[in-house]
């Protein structure tokens, strides 16, 4: 019988991830407050502090290591919680994975703060930054597969000693996330080590920048999948539990986590819908793919909202949509990621946008898709990871969630709800009229056009306020949970699987078939424009450092 | 594997309607000639200066008011000409590249946006119907001055 409560030692492993993970937050999130003030002509850095190196610091430590970090903690917690307390090997392999990344982030962290690599977190080539800022996040990438091995390894020794066919859902979406991290870095692993590190120290004189950017976004935008897979996982497995109702089908869960791993990879030229040198046909092939992975998105509306329906009409709710008060909103396990979900209804619906060839050329660059995943990694995900934090912590801490807590953390989510709608409403709206993403202040010598844009952005500096404010009051709330609640025993809860669902085809866990049929569509999509890239390429371009 | 009923209804739709979405942009792009910017000319980037057509940038006539700009994208502004004048309802046809770093080239108002990568030219076609005052911007970021890097284009009668 498994331990309801998460081992000490794999918990304060699981407790090291999650520190890390919300000082960034707090650093990037200062970051963040102070480019919307900058942007809109409010304030001007001191002390040589350039808007460009806060952006790339913005962009790091809250695309990357926040949520990397965060994502490997609450996984970390979860194996142990459903498969029991990690074996010896994976739990060492953990540790060493935790070190490796540690010292990638500090790395790269320094060579952003001494100005050496400000090339945002994208870092397109030809810019190029110190050969110290990619040997950073090379450590970074390493360590993450460290982790996901460790899980995997954690994964493989706990099915042969159950000798069940099936693992528990948690760990098999977990397992299904890493894997899928695997797969989506090799992409920018390739990347960094044979053309980034070679060409910074100067060992080669330059580098092949649309091959750079490809694989780049190869990896880019399954990214965005292991981002939002967590939290699915959250969604799916944990909020069914905490609302007292049961997974709606445990064999839909896992095929939506199967066509995430299909879907999510091939689909990188969506990024790359307005360059030169690869042809039209490539471009909507995979416009094709990534319209695909859009399905289990579907499947996991349907799923959640089944159960939702089905537990508020057992407690006793009638009409259409009387379950809808049933759900228990003031519980802020529940409230901070029903929030996340609602607004990721809107935020795919601009996703939708941003892949259709002809709308991406209006929206391309523009602030409208820095709102546009404001809404989805730093809303849908971010407050679902919030609302983990919120029980997670306590349990691994040995403390419980108070009601004054489950208060004021509702109140953080409300303020980043409107905040969100301020920053991110006058992003796209701005975006849509023109304003390019990633521009400190500027008004092209008082052109017309660009004056037009400035009250929006006076609208994202108070949105962004807000938005500093909330990451205050988070900072409160976890740190109480983590150090000052009463001691005690907070639930990790985990669902299960309502009896009328059907039993699950033991196929949907067969890795070798998902990950052939995931490296055909790889090689489908990509092999001939990526060849054409190499052949038909111009000369190699130098670097160059323009800060 | 059993799928509710209702579940399937909701697939279907929701499934349909993505497909009539990529019908809509598959006939737009290939039919109607909307695909995206996508040239396929490459050149050496340090030798931009030297290579046709960006040895001479500027505004050519080439047709009855049709025009083509052939311009240099470099940190951190856009080589052409001083005052880009274009008489209303002409048809443009950008060319561009970069001796440097990746650029953006995107005109505020207008569907023209596509990226500027060095090696590679790109292209795009716009009809000016309206008189006003436009601006070429770059929405890519380049370095510390790409906040600056615009320059304006008007339409006159």
């Amino acid at each position: 019988m498994i331990s309801q409560v998460v081992d000490r030692a794999d918990a304060k492993l699981s407790m090291a991830h999650i520190y890390v993970a919300f000082a960034a937050v707090l650093l990037g999130g200062i970051a963040g407050l102070l480019q919307t003030l900058v942007r809109s002509g409010t304030v001007q850095l001191p002390a040589g502090i350039g808007y460009y190196q806060l952006l790339t610091a913005h962009g790091i430590l809250l695309a990357l290591v926040f949520t990397t970090y965060f994502i490997i903690g609450f996984f970390y917690a979860g194996l142990s919680r459903t498969l029991g307390k990690f074996y010896d090997q994976p739990f060492r392999m953990a540790w060493l994975g935790f070190v490796v990344m540690t010292i990638g982030t500090v790395l790269t962290t320094v060579m952003i703060l001494l100005n050496e690599g400000t090339v945002l977190y994208t870092f397109y080539a030809p810019l190029k930054a110190s050969p110290l800022f990619y040997i950073g996040l090379t450590f970074f990438i390493i360590g993450t597969w460290l982790a996901g091995g460790a899980m995997c390894s954690h994964y493989y020794i706990c099915k042969k000693v159950s000798k069940k066919k099936l693992s528990p859902l948690f760990a098999f979406m977990a397992v299904m996330t890493m894997v899928l991290w695997f797969v989506a870095t090799i992409g920018v692993a390739a990347s960094v080590l044979f053309q980034f590190i070679p060409w910074s120290f100067g060992w080669v004189d330059g580098i092949n920048i649309l091959l750079s950017r490809t694989l780049f976004w190869y990896f880019g935008h399954p990214l965005v999948y292991f981002w939002l897979l967590p939290a699915y996982v959250c969604w799916y497995v944990i909020i069914p539990e905490i609302i007292g109702g049961k997974i709606f089908s445990d064999a839909l869960a896992r095929l939506s986590f199967v066509l995430f791993l299909l879907f999510s990879i091939p689909v990188g030229f969506h990024h790359q819908l307005l360059e030169s040198g690869i042809s039209p046909f490539w471009k909507f092939l995979q416009v094709v793919l990534t319209f695909m992975v859009i399905v289990p998105s579907l499947m996991t509306a349907f799923s959640l909202f089944a159960t939702f329906e089905i537990s508020g009409r057992k407690k006793g709710a009638s009409g259409l949509f009387g379950w809808f008060k049933k759900l228990p909103w003031r519980d802020a396990r529940f409230f901070a990621p029903m929030v996340g979900m609602l607004i990721f209804v809107p935020a795919g619906a601009g996703g939708i946008i941003n892949a259709s060839n002809q709308m991406n050329q209006i929206v391309h660059n523009t602030l409208w898709v820095t709102g546009h995943f404001h809404l989805t990694v730093a809303s849908s995900v971010a407050l679902t990871f919030f609302g983990i934090a919120y029980w997670l912590i306590p349990h691994l801490t040995g403390r419980v969630l108070t009601g004054r807590m489950h208060s004021l953390a509702n109140l953080q989510t409300i303020l980043w709800a409107v905040g969100m709608f301020f920053m991110s409403g006058a992003m796209h709206t701005v975006g849509l009229l023109g304003a390019p993403r990633r521009t400190a202040y500027t008004t092209y010598q008082d052109h017309p056009d660009a004056l037009g844009w400035i009250p929006y952005e006076v609208t994202m500096a108070l949105g962004g306020s807000i938005l500093f404010i909330a990451i205050l009051l988070l900072m409160f709330i976890l740190t109480d949970l983590a150090f000052f609640a009463p001691k005690g025993k907070e639930d990790f809860p985990i669902g299960t699987v309502a009896d009328r669902a059907e039993r699950t085809p033991v196929i949907l866990e067969n890795w070798r078939l998902w990950l052939t049929v995931a490296t055909i569509l790889i090689l489908v999509a990509y092999t001939v424009p990526v060849v054409h890239m190499i052949e038909h390429a111009p000369p190699s371009s130098p670097g160059f450092k323009f800060w | 594997m059993h799928i509710h009923k209702f579940e399937k209804i909701w697939l279907i739709v929701g499934s349909g309607t993505l497909v009539v979405f990529l019908l809509i942009i598959g006939i737009n792009a290939f039919a109607m000639g909307h695909t995206p910017p996508s040239d396929d000319e490459i050149l050496d980037p340090q030798e931009v200066d030297i290579t046709a057509p960006f040895d001479e940038p500027g505004l050519k006539k080439i047709g009855e008011n049709e025009y083509e700009l052939v311009m240099i994208a470099q940190a951190f502004t856009f080589q052409s000409v001083q005052d880009l004048k274009i008489p209303k309802g002409a048809t443009v046809h950008f060319t561009v590249t970069s001796k440097d770093v990746v650029h953006g080239f995107q005109i505020p108002k207008t569907n023209v946006n596509m990226m500027v990568t060095p090696g590679h030219v790109n292209k795009i076609t716009h009809t000016f119907d309206d008189v006003g005052q436009f601006l070429i911007l770059c929405n890519e970021y380049c370095g510390v001055g790409h906040q600056a890097m615009g320059v304006p284009l008007e339409v006159i009668e």
